[in-house]
């Protein structure tokens, strides 16, 4: 029984899984940066399903709070529970849990020394060998213990159902499949610095989709692009949200964020002021500091 | 002078002086080559800890070993370090007194080229780092396959200069019996009972070596700038 528990969790790599909690789960967040306060003592929960829009003026910790949620930003205090694991647990392997939140920033941070489609391969490429790796260092070990164990009680191998080839044959039709979707694949071998900002920002969007994430977290997506090329990006990630995508939202493009969130934080001096949906957040305002903000923006 | 010359030639063609300068060339590249990669080598990983140094306790050990090494390379002359690789370090066993030379210059490269790639690794936009370990990528990974490529493309240029100033180093690795370029036309003025003529032409050959390989850096650094240029 205990040795059954033990290869199951070896096999699917999953944490164990913590009862009611939310997709994305913060507890009393604090984050400082020296002696300054950034974030105080935020809890938030955000279901599967999801689009939150933070908005807020600059300096009121919502990038900050973005990059806490998969933990770019160590937390000073406080713990993040992304379906269920606690992200801020040393124990907790970090990279595991990472590769399915997908994050996007306002720099676009193409990989400047690859084309786009080493780009968006390199990561599900790598985990893929990884992890076919794994599997066969396990099996190896069990062929070698097989060989005292008795006739009756060999252990089975794990099935190895694909090669590196084929690893790497996938990730190049799901990454060409992609660019097709975004109207970029012609675009598959050129270097990041042919492109201009709107189709670095696609690109890098299309690379955090690759690894099939369950949330995708968005840093002020458009604030780095000139005006015409917001349009092309904001398309993008409104089609992701009527796909269904779980997203987390910084922006400053209130328009945007009243007609896809289904749910907007404001944020100001560390804390979250207010929150609802984008209906009552714009039209009808409580917190006096968010009617300010918006009677700036709007 | 004329007399000098015609003596000199006549030594280097006729009595064989060429064989020593031709090995000494040969030498003398092979110590700045090997000792230059050997010194890329060193020098990654030992900026790659250095960096590192503020992540945890073993990163942060090993990175003061780093810079223990830097200090230690960086502070004495490679004469000296030659000399006591020569008659100390190495004196139990006998080595080959080029491959002497080649350790003993690939310990000292690095530890400069150490300094010029950790430069290099601070260059890269932070956000390179950030990108590689959201999309599940390690610390490791990401340093190997997106930070340390664009450093090395930044640092072509110094590391250029850092192989002319170690070509030119090579010129001391006479002291421990290697045949270099420097040994061998001091063995032809010796020989001669001159010597205008064979160090003004030992200089010549440094020179023309050195503009050739300014020459190569140019090529390969703008190689490496190819991702960089627009269509």
């Amino acid at each position: 029984m205990n040795e059954e528990i033990k290869t199951q969790s070896l096999v699917s790599q999953e944490e164990p899984q913590e009862q009611g909690r939310a997709m994305l789960e913060v507890e009393h967040l604090t984050k400082k940066f020296g002696d300054l306060l950034v974030l105080d003592d935020i809890s938030e929960k955000i279901e599967q399903g999801e689009k939150v829009a933070i908005i807020g003026p600059s300096g009121s910790g919502k990038s900050t709070f973005l990059r806490c949620l998969n933990v770019l930003e160590d937390p000073t205090s406080g713990a993040v529970y992304f379906e269920g694991a606690n992200l801020c647990d040393l124990k907790v392997d970090i990279n595991l849990q990472r590769r399915r939140m997908g994050m996007v920033f306002q720099q676009f941070n193409l990989f400047n020394n690859m084309n786009v489609l080493k780009n968006i391969t390199l990561a599900p490429v790598h985990v893929g060998l990884q992890d076919l790796k794994k599997v066969k260092r396990k099996n190896f070990f069990t062929k070698v213990g097989n060989v005292f164990r008795a006739k009756g009680k060999k252990k089975e191998l794990l099935p190895i159902t694909t090669s590196a080839k084929e690893i790497k044959e996938a990730a190049k039709e799901n990454a060409m499949r992609l660019l097709g979707r975004i109207g970029l694949a012609d675009k598959a071998n050129v270097y990041p610095s042919t492109l201009s900002g709107g189709q670095r920002q696609r690109i890098a969007i299309v690379r955090a989709l690759a690894m099939n994430p369950k949330v995708m977290l968005f840093d002020e997506p458009t604030s780095a692009l000139d005006p015409e090329m917001v349009g092309e990006v904001l398309a993008l990630i409104k089609e992701l949200a009527d796909d269904g995508m779980t997203m987390v939202i910084v922006t400053h493009e209130m328009g945007f964020a009243r007609e896809v969130a289904t749910r907007v934080l404001f944020m100001d001096g560390g804390k979250i002021q207010e929150q609802g949906p984008p209906e009552q957040i714009f039209g009808n305002p409580k917190n006096d500091r968010l009617k300010d903000f918006l009677s700036k923006v709007l | 002078m004329g007399h000098k010359l015609e003596v000199f030639f006549k030594y280097l063609i006729t009595y064989g002086g060429y064989k020593n300068v031709i090995t000494g060339l040969r030498n003398t590249l092979i110590i700045a080559v090997a000792g230059l990669i050997i010194g890329i080598i060193i020098g990654a990983i030992v900026a790659a800890v250095k960096v590192a140094g503020s992540r945890n306790k073993v990163a942060k050990a090993i990175s003061v070993v780093g810079d223990a090494y830097t200090g230690l390379f960086r502070g004495t002359p490679i004469i000296v370090q030659l000399l006591i690789f020569h008659y100390v370090i190495f004196r139990a066993i006998q080595i080959d007194s080029l491959l002497e030379a080649v350790i003993v210059f690939g310990l000292n490269s690095g530890a400069y080229v150490a300094e010029i790639m950790r430069g290099g690794i601070l260059s890269v936009d932070i956000g390179q780092m950030e990108a590689g370990r959201t999309v599940g990528l390690s610390y490791t990974t990401t340093m190997l396959k997106i930070v340390i490529p664009q450093a090395i493309k930044n640092v072509v240029p110094t590391l250029g200069n850092e192989l002319i100033a170690l070509t030119k180093d090579t010129s001391v690795a006479g002291y421990v019996a290697t045949m270099d370029l420097n040994a061998a036309f001091t063995a032809i003025a010796g020989a001669t009972y001159d010597f205008i003529v064979p160090y003004l032409f030992l200089a010549l050959v440094y020179l023309v070596l050195v503009i050739l390989m300014t020459v190569i850096i140019r090529f390969v650094e703008r190689r490496m700038r190819k991702s960089e240029r627009r269509n």
